[in-house]
């Protein structure tokens, strides 16, 4: 997406020019491995406005999780200083290459030193993880966990930074918080340690904050009520939120506006409503189409897609979906050859996609909306 | 808790028991069923110049013709009540606990025992610390530094470490640093903590680093393991995403969680060196109960290496029940 596709979109919305408080612009995140370089995101540019939600989807690799891990700066950068390089033990000795701008309020977190970004973490921006047992570190009391990163960012003492954190389990609708903080994570429910995640990562009232598939781990029961929570909680601290998922009921559930990723690259973006009810990207169809359905007559065949992703070491030089895309064939080989730019079909709606538009009209109305 | 430590103390005993059978059994039996006869046994004692009257004599006087169930019983009975020895030139008392009387040097076992573990008990306290210290240390900045020189070269020293034995690099570090250099004690120079710490602590570094160093490049490959594995676990990334200092990372989040199964490797190692450090202690000529135990299997003195196994089974069976106590303090998880 180009920054006037950007600049389209909130004049559409009518807000003032204001910029929104989170703007990734042509992000690139690149790993060197042995078998050459992976470019796990390639040319990533979206943003997201104070008290909205957007939701990010796509496949297993498509490039998500490491877009978060990177909005928080916890990818291990090639020519830091050598003296954060040393501090850190991700497992790759070598470097990974980050670049583009991801503008937090304004200030470009890949321009700023490790220590700066570090002293944002847990305080504007904080993330939740998907698996709420390992994510928690098994030796230490969960209120333990909670005071240790609100007393990173303010200065209190041990006794109200206690409180603080009996406060916030009672918020994420944890019972008998004074008698709870006490305990071990395994001590803990799954939705229950992931209510304490989502304490803990609320607990310095970040600006935004990153669900990275918060229910995945969760039993179909619970997942509901973890997603009512993170609406409930966002609507009290006006955060904006980025939900990362492969679930489409989860962002149709919570997400305003939603991109969708393949292979490290946005292949369509516009609000929950369109992608729901006018999606235009033949991935975009397979996502939707490969959801089961009770409405629909038991024993037919869901949508699935054709073959796997493709790897990001040697990503095709056209479109990356045109391998597995139904539909290349309609673009006389541009899909092969021409890499498709995010590009408007409606208001705010972005796709990229070669298929001419009205093709693409015919193509949903006659083939894919019957079947949904 | 209480009962757990009960119960485990109670087993413990029990091991011993067992410990104590099975040590005898090799001893006294096994010898019996290869063909030894009781006379046989006492010619260790009585040298084999001796007349066949005063074998069987010595072989009558230390009970060799009775059972060898019922030599058990003689033997554990001086455990407790303590034991009389009759030579005929006068009887030699043995007072409780008796774990048993030498007939070569005409000594009982357990002041003998009491007086040498000191020496053993300054030997492994001093060395564990130091390896455990300088092993954690090398194998944490190894695994954040991976593959950096320090790394490769600490990884290196590890494996020689690893592979060259106390007696080797024992005499090589005598001969340079005590003879030639002249900064550390030559062998055989123990003091008393309690006469001089100075002078105990200056006669024991060279033993000290040299047992640490074998130890410690065990620790730091282990650390480096431990600490690579868990710097990739979900919980260190939520820890760095709170936005907690690298530092505090590494060590509040990942190191604790990497020490566990050193602690346990720990006890152990400490436990097993109680029992005497036989090729360190007879390396530096320190008269602990490594060097009593190589003594008495040299001299063939059974009375003694019992003794000294039994007391080694000990120190072992103390450090798994402290390592199981440590364990329930360090992981939550543990329920006694």
């Amino acid at each position: 997406m180009s920054s006037t596709s950007l600049a389209d979109r909130s004049g559409r919305t009518g807000s003032p020019p204001a910029q929104p408080f989170l703007d990734v612009r042509d992000l690139r995140v690149q790993f060197p491995t042995d078998d050459g370089l992976v470019k796990a995101v390639d040319g990533l540019s979206f943003s997201v406005e104070r008290g909205r939600t957007l939701g990010i989807v796509g496949e297993s690799g498509s490039g998500k999780s490491v877009t978060s891990l990177a909005i928080l700066g916890l990818h291990r950068r090639s020519g830091e200083s050598k003296r954060s390089r040393r501090a850190s033990a991700e497992p790759s000795a070598r470097g990974n290459r980050l670049t583009g701008e991801i503008l937090l309020d304004g200030e470009n977190l890949l321009a700023q030193d490790a220590e700066r970004v570090r002293s944002l973490r847990g305080k504007r921006m904080a993330m939740i993880f998907q698996d709420p047992l390992s994510a928690m570190h098994p030796y230490y009391t969960v209120g333990h966990q909670i005071i240790e990163a609100y007393r990173i960012h303010n200065q209190v003492s041990t006794k109200a930074a206690r409180q603080h954190a009996i406060d916030m389990l009672g918020r994420v609708g944890i019972p008998e918080p004074s008698r709870r903080v006490d305990s071990y994570p395994h001590h803990f429910s799954g939705g229950m340690r992931q209510r304490a995640m989502i304490a803990m990562a609320l607990c310095c009232d970040p600006d935004l904050l990153i669900a990275d598939e918060p229910t995945t781990a969760l039993d179909v029961t619970v997942q509901a009520q973890i997603l009512d929570l993170i609406r409930d909680l966002q609507r009290e601290f006006n955060s904006s939120v980025i939900l990362i998922t492969h679930d489409l009921g989860v962002v149709a559930e919570l997400a305003d506006d939603i991109l969708v990723m393949y292979a490290g690259r946005g292949v369509e973006y516009g609000s929950a409503e369109q992608l729901f009810n006018r999606p235009a990207h033949p991935y975009t169809w397979g996502l939707l189409g490969s959801v089961p359905r009770f409405d629909r007559p038991p024993g037919e065949r869901l949508l699935s897609i054709k073959g796997s992703p493709p790897s990001l070491i040697n990503v095709p030089p056209g479109c990356a979906f045109s391998t597995r895309c139904d539909y290349a064939e309609l673009n006389s080989g541009r899909s092969e050859t021409e890499r498709p730019e995010l590009a408007p079909v409606g208001p705010g709606h972005l796709v990229a996609c070669h298929l001419p538009p009205a093709e693409r009209q015919r193509i949903w109305a006659d083939e894919i909306a019957p079947r949904l | 808790m209480l009962t757990y430590i009960v119960r485990r103390l109670v087993a413990a005993v029990g091991l011993l028991f067992v410990l104590s059978v099975v040590t005898f059994a090799i001893f006294y039996l096994v010898p019996r069923l290869a063909g030894a006869t009781p006379e046989t046994l006492a010619t260790r004692y009585v040298g084999r110049t001796a007349t066949e009257d005063t074998v069987k004599l010595t072989a009558e006087r230390l009970g060799f013709y009775d059972p060898v169930p019922v030599q058990y019983g003689t033997w554990i009975k001086g455990v407790f009540t303590g034991a009389e020895y009759d030579f005929g030139a006068g009887v030699e008392r043995c007072p409780a606990p008796c774990l048993g009387y030498s007939f070569i040097t005409r000594q009982a076992v357990w002041p003998e025992l009491l007086d040498r573990a000191p020496v053993t008990i300054s030997l492994a306290f001093g060395a564990s610390i130091i390896w455990l210290v300088s092993g954690v240390a090398a194998g944490v900045i190894s695994a954040l530094r991976r593959g950096s020189l320090f790394d490769r070269a600490a990884m290196t020293v590890a494996l020689a470490g690893v592979s060259l034995p106390i007696f080797f690099t024992g005499l090589v570090s005598l001969a340079f640093f005590s003879y030639r250099l002249g900064i550390t004690a030559p062998g055989g120079q123990y003091v008393q903590l309690s006469e001089n710490p100075a002078q105990w602590a200056y006669s024991l570094l060279l033993p000290w680093i040299t047992l640490a160093f074998l130890f410690s490049a065990q620790y730091a490959r282990l650390t480096r393991a431990g600490m690579l594995d868990t710097m990739t676990e979900d919980y260190i990334r939520t820890a760095r995403a709170k936005g907690l200092p690298e530092r505090t990372v590494v060590v509040k989040h990942g190191l604790r969680a990497a020490l566990t199964p050193i602690l346990t490797i720990f006890g152990l190692d400490v436990g097993l060196l109680l029992g005497g450090a036989v090729l360190t202690e007879k390396t530096f000529s320190l008269n602990g109960l490594g060097k009593y135990s190589y003594d008495a299997i040299v001299a063939g003195d059974l009375p003694k290496i019992l003794g000294v196994t039994l007391v080694a089974g000990f120190f072992v069976v103390i450090a798994n029940l402290v390592v199981d106590l440590l364990y329930a303090v360090v992981d939550p998880k543990v329920r006694l």
